[in-house]
């Protein structure tokens, strides 16, 4: 038996609380950040991510304290990312605690951010986040643009494109969230994950859409992602990490129990 | 009171290391230091580090630190974590670099294009839980049962110049050193500190080790 598949929940996090929204709007409360983590820690999650998507820099630092909390009693890798814009960023978020450091609208705008701060801090610690949306119209070779500012802004980027260009620069990881499906539960969009997936050298996380254990399966065996992520289907206690594990282990894929 | 010195040269963050070690040892002082003196006189010394090989050697140097992790290796319990592991012996290939040589062996970059058996494409870095085998019983292994899966983060791995240092073995796909084990040196390439229960054990172990390597009673 070698390496296991991870299951990562996401947690939304402004003004100090866990969010959940559709397609990147509509909000809804999940509770206090520490104590949803401390919960999926004992489940069995492999992983944790924090987004702060906390619009103003008011609240900036709210997750740094959050993020000190959570490591001081939660003992698994955690990564930090939303509004990452300099290596000084990097540093206070690993400084505070964090693991791993997801840069994506700043990636964007200075991809030399990812160089420097790799060959600073290490590959290991910098993952690229990539939203993705369909352009391609029905019919077209499917095509999928880098969208930043919280999926605002169509950057015109080739997805597949950037994230070879994200890795050769020194990103350790990729986290590949499709816009089209987050929120949705229709399942993950399996060409896409596996268009990326497919074309790096990189761990990629696959990320958005997630309705059922099913979808966690797919994203494995047909996105070839190595770690899926999800946020709704484990905040709402649909389903707990410990039986997602379970459930993907019946469907032969290597988990940690 | 029993202390803990981590060595700090300036890679990486050692707070989840210093975090681990306070809440597995709350009766310990546990201490992030640069401080050749504080090093030395710790009864315990943790060795971690993330980031490139070059750098690594760089900051220990500019910190006149190389005389102090020597001695500190040759003399008292002793964890090397991760990059801790590999700079102690001869030679990384990440960025062709001496090391400390205080183990015999070299450090190898994982093949581009590796495949599973069932012909699945193996990623680099090398990120995850992955299954750590035992190689023989050591008292850092106490209580934690073999093929226990811990967290890894690497894309460089240790080839031991001598068979009889390997403390553990783990796939990816072919079998590297996942742990090392001489006299009062324990040194392993995942993160004990990110590895929940199993890593946490382990670091209550090395705090409750000896530095020899028969097993305790």
């Amino acid at each position: 038996m070698g390496l296991a598949k991870r299951i990562i929940p996401c947690l939304d996090v402004t003004d100090g609380r866990v969010v959940k929204g559709v397609n990147f709007v509509a909000l809804r409360d999940a509770g206090d950040p520490v104590e949803i983590a401390r919960r999926y820690d004992e489940q069995g999650a492999d992983e944790l991510t924090f987004l702060d998507i906390t619009a103003t820099s008011d609240n900036r630092d709210l997750i740094l304290h959050i993020i000190e909390e959570v490591a001081s009693q939660v003992f698994i890798p955690l990564t930090v990312g939303g509004g990452v814009r300099q290596i000084e960023d990097v540093r206070r978020l690993l400084n505070a605690g964090a693991d791993k450091v997801s840069i994506n609208t700043a990636a964007v705008a200075t991809p030399q951010l990812v160089a420097d701060a790799s060959s600073r801090f290490g590959s290991q610690c910098i993952v690229v986040a990539i939203d993705a949306k369909q352009v391609s119209a029905a019919g077209e070779p499917l095509c999928w643009h880098v969208f930043t500012h919280g999926g605002r802004k169509d950057t015109g980027l080739d997805t597949v494109e950037w994230a070879r260009k994200m890795a050769g620069m020194g990103a350790g990881e990729i986290l590949l969230t499709s816009m089209d499906r987050d929120g949705t539960k229709i399942g993950f969009n399996l060409e896409l994950t596996r268009a990326v997936a497919d074309a790096v050298d990189i761990p990629v996380i696959a990320s958005g859409g997630v309705g059922n254990l099913d979808h966690l399966v797919e994203g494995i065996l047909k996105g070839h992602a190595d770690a899926v992520l999800a946020a709704s289907i484990f905040h709402y206690g649909e389903y707990s990490v410990e039986q997602a594990k379970r459930y993907m282990a019946q469907h032969g894929i290597e988990v940690r129990l | 009171m029993d202390s803990i010195a981590v060595i700090d040269y300036g890679m990486g963050n050692l707070r989840s290391v210093a975090k681990a070690l306070e809440h597995v040892a709350p009766a310990s002082r546990v201490a992030v230091t640069s401080d050749p003196a504080a090093i030395l006189s710790a009864r315990r010394v943790v060795f971690p580090g993330q980031g490139a090989a070059r750098d690594c050697m760089r900051e220990i140097q500019a910190r006149g630190l190389k005389e102090v992790i020597e001695q500190a290796a040759r003399s008292k319990p002793f964890l090397g974590i991760c990059m801790g592991l590999q700079v102690l012996f001869e030679h990384s290939e990440e960025g062709d670099t001496p090391c400390l040589g205080i183990l015999p062996g070299r450090v190898l970059r994982f093949p581009r294009d590796m495949r599973d058996q069932a012909g699945n494409r193996l990623k680099v870095p090398h990120m995850g839980w992955n299954e750590v085998h035992q190689a023989g019983s050591h008292p850092m292994w106490a209580g934690i049962p073999d093929a226990s899966r811990f967290y890894f983060v690497h894309s460089y791995y240790v080839e031991a110049g001598n068979p009889g240092l390997v403390a553990a073995f783990t796939l990816y796909p072919f079998p590297f050193t996942s742990a090392v084990a001489v006299n009062n040196i324990f040194a392993v390439q995942f993160h004990p500190e990110k590895s929940q229960a199993s890593g946490l054990k382990l670091l209550e172990n090395f705090v409750a080790w000896d530095g020899t390597a028969t097993p305790q009673s």
